[in-house]
């Protein structure tokens, strides 16, 4: 018996759900960015099991290049924390306000 | 049957270890549990018969990016970082955006409609291998947006090198 393709949805979209709640409230910069990683990999599991049962590899090429996209950002992202931890020695983003946003 | 018990417990994992990544105080406990998040998306993977996507996962996430997280959390004051509270002001406001962003989202997965499957079956890719599959639609018909992935990552990499790097005093 197979598991519903409805069921992985939902895995997924509680997983962004997660992922989102935990990248408006999560104060330490370094679990926002883990925040994203999660909301990456809840599109991943969406892709990879909507490819599974329309039987179509596409959904794994995608996945595919959300991973390097994933790679490249986790790597400029925590380069930046890194320059802003160096200029105002925080790592907590409602204490970074230099563009007065 | 077994197939549900499967699933059940990855999904069930799965999302208890995502709650656990987004609420540890310290953020060392926060990478170690989206390790074993990452292995068990892993296996998810595996049981949808993704098993190139499950080894790039682990190789990818678990072993490049997490490690990347870990040398950056070293920066961190964790001392300072357990005293104070671990969420932002305006924290209420985004659990009701997102929890709102999950109805509607749901509710609109009751009008989804499947697309006529293509011809890539179970039965095919198990005669030809995963790999080999998808290297040949990556290598012919995605061959454009590969070479782009590798220049975005080139750009990753130059870019955090220029970040990253103390000034130089002129």
């Amino acid at each position: 018996m197979m598991v519903p393709l409805s069921w992985y949805m939902v895995l997924s979209l509680a997983v962004f759900t997660i992922g989102m709640i935990g990248f408006l409230t999560r104060k330490n910069i370094i679990v926002v960015f883990m925040s994203i990683e999660l909301m990456l990999n809840a599109v991943n599991i969406n892709l990879i099991s909507l490819s599974h049962y329309l039987q179509d590899l596409r959904g794994h090429i995608l996945a595919f290049f959300v991973i390097a996209v994933a790679a490249a950002e986790a790597a400029i992202g925590l380069a930046i924390v890194i320059a802003v931890f160096r200029n105002k020695a925080t790592a907590h983003v409602d204490e970074i306000n230099e563009m007065q946003g | 049957m077994i197939s549900i018990g499967f699933f059940a417990y990855f999904a069930f994992a799965i999302v208890v270890l995502s709650l656990l990544v987004i609420t540890r105080r310290n953020p060392v406990h926060s990478v170690l549990w989206m390790l074993l998040l990452f292995f068990h998306i892993a296996g998810l993977y595996l049981f949808l018969n993704a098993e190139f996507m499950a080894a790039v996962q682990v190789i990818v996430y678990a072993g490049g990016i997490l490690v990347l997280f870990l040398f950056v959390v070293l920066l961190m004051n964790l001392r300072e970082e357990m005293t104070i509270s671990k969420y932002v002001g305006f924290g209420p406001t985004g659990v009701t955006f997102a929890l709102g962003l999950f109805v509607v989202v749901f509710m609109s997965l009751g009008s989804f409609v499947a697309a006529p499957p293509g011809q890539y079956t179970v039965e095919l890719i198990k005669q030809e291998t995963h790999i080999q599959v998808l290297g040949k639609l990556l290598y012919t018909q995605f061959i454009y947006p590969f070479e782009i992935a590798s220049l975005i990552l080139l750009v990753a990499m130059v870019g955090a090198i220029v970040l990253a790097k103390r000034r130089l005093k002129s």
